[in-house]
C-alpha cells in the first residue's frame, strides 16, 4: 500500500508514502543548509560550535553572538519567508489549476512592490514603513482584482489573465515611480527591489515568523477542499467542498503569505512559482499541497542566500538575483515540458 | 405500488430557476416534483428543456429564484455544505480529473463530507471505498490512472466516486454521453442494481429507449416544466412524444421488456402524418 495512515483514537491523518520520505528529506536538507548558513561567514564557526551556541552553552561568545543575534534571524528568515512563497506558490496554483499561476507571474508580488515602491520614493519612508506599504500593496491589488472579477465570479482563468493585466500595469507603475525618483530614492529602490536578507535582525524575524505561521495554519485548513477543486467545481460541490469561497479564501490567504514575504525581503523571485511544482514532482502528487512546497521552497531560499552570501564573496550578491537567475532556467524548462505535451 | 404511497425525500415545490446570462427569462417555471425513494427515476426531454438545470438545483449547483427543494422535508439552503453531500450525491456531466490522479485516490475523495482535518481516515472510509470500486467493477484498476482509463472505465471510475460518499440520494447527469450501447447498458444496469439496493437514483437520460425500459419512474420535461411523469408503461404516448419532441413516431411494445419503443416515423418514407401539417 503507497498510502500512510496514523491514527490515534479517533483522529487520523493519511498521506502517500512518497510525499512523506520526500517531506522529510527535504526537512533534512533545510536543516543541513540552515546549519551551514550559521557556520559560513566572515567569521567561520565550527558546526560543533554553531550547535554549542544554539543550546546555550557556547564558550566562545563572539561565536555564540554571530550565530545567535546576526545568522539565526537571517537563517530562520529564510526558511519561514522560503516557507511562505512555497505555500502561497501552492494556493494560486491550486486556485488557477496551472503551473503557471504563481504571484509573482498574476501580479501579486509586483502590487507589493508598488506599495513599497511608493513608501521609498514618494513618501520617503523607513524600513518598517516600507514593509507595511508591500502589504498594502499586495492586499490593495487583491482587492483591485477582485473587484474586477467580480461581476463574473472568481475562477482559475479569469485570475490568471485579470492578474496577469494588473501585474503589467503596476510594473509599469513601479518603473515609473523609480525613474521619477531622486538618485538616492532610486538606489534605494534598487537594493529593495533585489530582495535580500542581509538586512534582518530578530525583531524583523519575529513578526514575520508569527504572521506566517497563523497564515499557513489557514492554507492547512484549505488544503484538502483545495485539493477537490482539480476535479472541477461540479464535483467538488457535489462532496460539499463549497468552491468559490474556498477559492477566495485560498486567494487572500496567498496574498497574504506572499506580501508578508516580500514585505521582509523584498521581492525573491520564482520561488513561488518552482517550489510547489518541484515539490510535486519529487512527490509524484497530482496537485501541490502545503508542507510539501513549504519546505521546498525554505530550502530554496536558504540555498540561493547561501550562493548569494558565498558563491563570489565578498561580493555579496541579493537572494533575489540568485534565485532570478535560477528561477529563469526553471522557467525556460517548465515552458518546454509544458508545450511538449500538447 | 401507486403513486399516492410512495414516500419521497428529495422534492421540488414552485421552483423557479432562471440564469442571468439568459436575460432572466425562468428556464424552469413553477416546477413541482417528488422523487419517489429507492427507485430509478429518469428524467427525459429535448434539449434545453431544463433536465438538466433542474437535476443541478436539486442538487443544490443553482440557486432557486422561486420555491425551494426540500431533502427530507427541509429545505435544501438550509443544510451545510458537508451535510448536504452525506444525504444527496451528484455525478456532473463529464467530469475531469487531474492529470495523473489514480483510480484508488480519486474514488477517496468521494469520503470528503465524512472526513475532517483531524479524522482523515477512518474504516468506514477504508470499507465505503471497498464497497464502492466492487459495486461499480473496478477493483481490478486501483492502482491506474484515471487518464489512461477507456470512456466505459472511467465512468464507472467517478460512478464509485460518487458511491463512496455513500449518499442516500444519487443524481447523475447524463451518465451515458459519450459512451458506446455496451458501455451505455453496463452504467444503467449499475445505476438500476443501485435503486434495488435501496438508493434513490436520478438520472437523466437522451436515449429513450433506453430511458423507458430503465425508468421505474418517468419525468417528461418541455419548456421548462413537467409534462408527464410515472410508470413508463402508463404515460408514454405517440402523442405525448409528438408534443414533446415535435417529432411524428409510433410507439409499441419492447418485445423484450414491455416498455414503451419509441419509432420514429422521420426516414422511413411515410413522412408525417396527414393532415398535421
Amino acid at each position: 500500500m503507497s498510502e500512510v495512515l496514523l491514527r490515534a483514537g479517533g483522529r487520523s491523518v493519511r498521506f502517500r508514502r512518497r510525499t512523506g520520505v520526500v517531506l522529510v528529506l527535504t526537512l533534512v536538507a533545510v536543516v543541513v543548509l540552515g546549519v551551514v548558513g550559521l557556520m559560513l561567514g566572515d567569521y567561520d564557526i565550527s558546526a560543533r560550535e554553531v550547535l554549542a551556541a544554539l543550546s546555550g552553552g557556547g564558550d566562545d561568545p563572539v561565536a555564540t553572538y554571530f550565530v545567535t543575534e546576526l545568522r539565526l534571524p537571517r537563517v530562520v528568515t529564510a526558511i519561514v519567508v522560503g516557507a511562505a512563497l512555497g505555500i502561497s506558490g501552492s494556493l494560486f496554483q491550486n486556485v488557477t489549476g496551472n503551473p503557471l499561476g504563481s504571484p509573482d507571474i498574476i501580479g501579486f508580488t509586483t502590487g507589493a512592490a508598488t506599495g513599497a515602491l511608493v513608501q521609498i520614493i514618494v513618501l520617503g519612508g523607513d524600513s518598517d514603513a516600507v514593509a507595511v506599504g508591500a502589504v498594502v500593496g499586495g492586499i490593495g491589488t487583491a482587492v483591485l482584482v477582485h473587484l474586477l472579477t467580480r461581476p463574473h465570479g472568481l475562477t482559475g482563468q479569469r485570475l490568471v489573465l485579470v492578474g496577469i493585466g494588473v501585474g503589467a500595469t503596476l510594473a509599469a507603475v513601479n518603473t515609473l515611480l523609480v525613474v521619477r525618483a531622486s538618485l538616492v530614492a532610486a538606489q534605494t529602490a534598487a537594493q529593495w527591489l533585489a530582495g535580500s536578507l542581509s538586512a534582518v535582525l530578530w525583531p524583523r524575524a519575529t513578526v514575520v515568523t508569527v504572521a506566517i505561521a497563523v497564515l499557513t495554519l489557514a492554507a492547512l485548513l484549505l488544503a484538502r477542499p483545495l485539493q477537490l477543486l482539480a476535479l472541477g467545481d461540479d464535483t467538488a460541490r457535489a462532496v460539499g467542498v463549497p468552491a468559490q469561497r474556498v477559492r477566495t479564501a485560498a486567494v487572500a490567504v496567498g496574498v497574504g503569505l506572499v506580501s508578508v514575504a516580500t514585505a521582509t525581503t523584498g521581492p525573491i523571485a520564482f520561488v513561488a512559482l518552482a517550489a510547489p511544482q518541484v515539490s510535486r514532482r519529487l512527490a509524484g502528487s497530482p496537485t501541490p499541497g502545503v508542507a510539501g512546497p513549504a519546505a521546498t521552497g525554505a530550502a530554496l531560499v536558504l540555498g540561493a542566500d547561501l550562493i548569494g552570501q558565498h558563491l563570489l564573496a565578498p561580493t555579496q550578491l541579493a537572494v533575489g538575483v540568485v534565485t532570478g537567475a535560477l528561477g529563469g532556467v526553471y522557467l525556460i524548462g517548465l515552458l518546454a515540458l509544458e508545450w511538449r505535451r500538447r | 405500488m401507486t403513486e399516492a404511497e410512495r414516500t419521497t425525500r428529495l422534492e421540488a415545490r414552485d421552483l423557479t430557476v432562471s440564469y442571468a446570462t439568459r436575460g432572466g427569462a425562468p428556464v424552469l417555471r413553477d416546477l413541482g416534483l417528488a422523487i419517489p425513494d429507492g427507485v430509478m427515476t429518469v428524467i427525459v426531454g429535448p434539449n434545453a428543456c431544463g433536465k438538466s438545470t433542474l437535476l443541478r438545483t436539486l442538487a443544490r449547483m443553482h440557486p432557486a429564484a422561486g420555491g425551494a427543494v426540500y431533502v427530507d422535508g427541509r429545505s435544501a439552503t438550509d443544510y451545510g455544505h458537508k451535510e448536504l453531500a452525506r444525504v444527496l450525491g451528484l455525478l456532473p456531466q463529464s467530469p475531469s480529473a487531474p492529470d495523473g490522479i489514480t483510480v484508488a485516490d480519486l474514488v477517496a475523495k468521494g469520503r470528503y463530507p465524512h472526513q475532517s482535518l483531524l479524522r482523515q481516515w477512518s474504516r468506514a472510509d477504508e470499507e465505503a471505498v471497498a464497497a464502492a470500486v466492487e459495486a461499480a467493477d473496478v477493483a481490478g484498476l486501483t492502482d491506474r490512472p484515471v487518464d489512461e482509463l477507456s470512456g466505459g472505465q472511467r465512468q464507472r471510475v467517478w460512478l464509485a466516486m460518487a458511491l463512496a460518499q455513500e449518499t442516500p440520494l444519487l443524481l447523475l447527469d447524463e451518465p451515458t454521453t459519450y459512451l458506446d450501447i455496451a458501455h451505455q447498458l453496463e452504467v444503467l444496469e449499475l445505476a438500476r442494481r443501485l435503486a434495488r439496493g435501496g438508493r434513490t437514483v436520478v438520472t437523466v437520460l437522451h436515449e429513450l429507449q433506453l430511458a423507458f425500459r430503465y425508468a421505474d419512474h418517468l419525468v417528461v420535461m418541455s419548456g421548462g416544466r413537467v409534462v408527464a411523469s410515472g410508470d413508463p408503461r402508463g404515460i408514454v404516448t405517440a402523442d405525448l412524444i409528438e408534443e414533446v419532441y415535435d417529432l411524428p413516431c409510433r410507439v409499441i411494445e419492447d418485445p423484450l421488456t414491455g416498455t414503451p419503443l419509441v419509432l420514429p416515423l422521420v426516414g422511413t418514407g411515410a413522412g408525417t402524418r396527414d393532415g398535421e401539417r
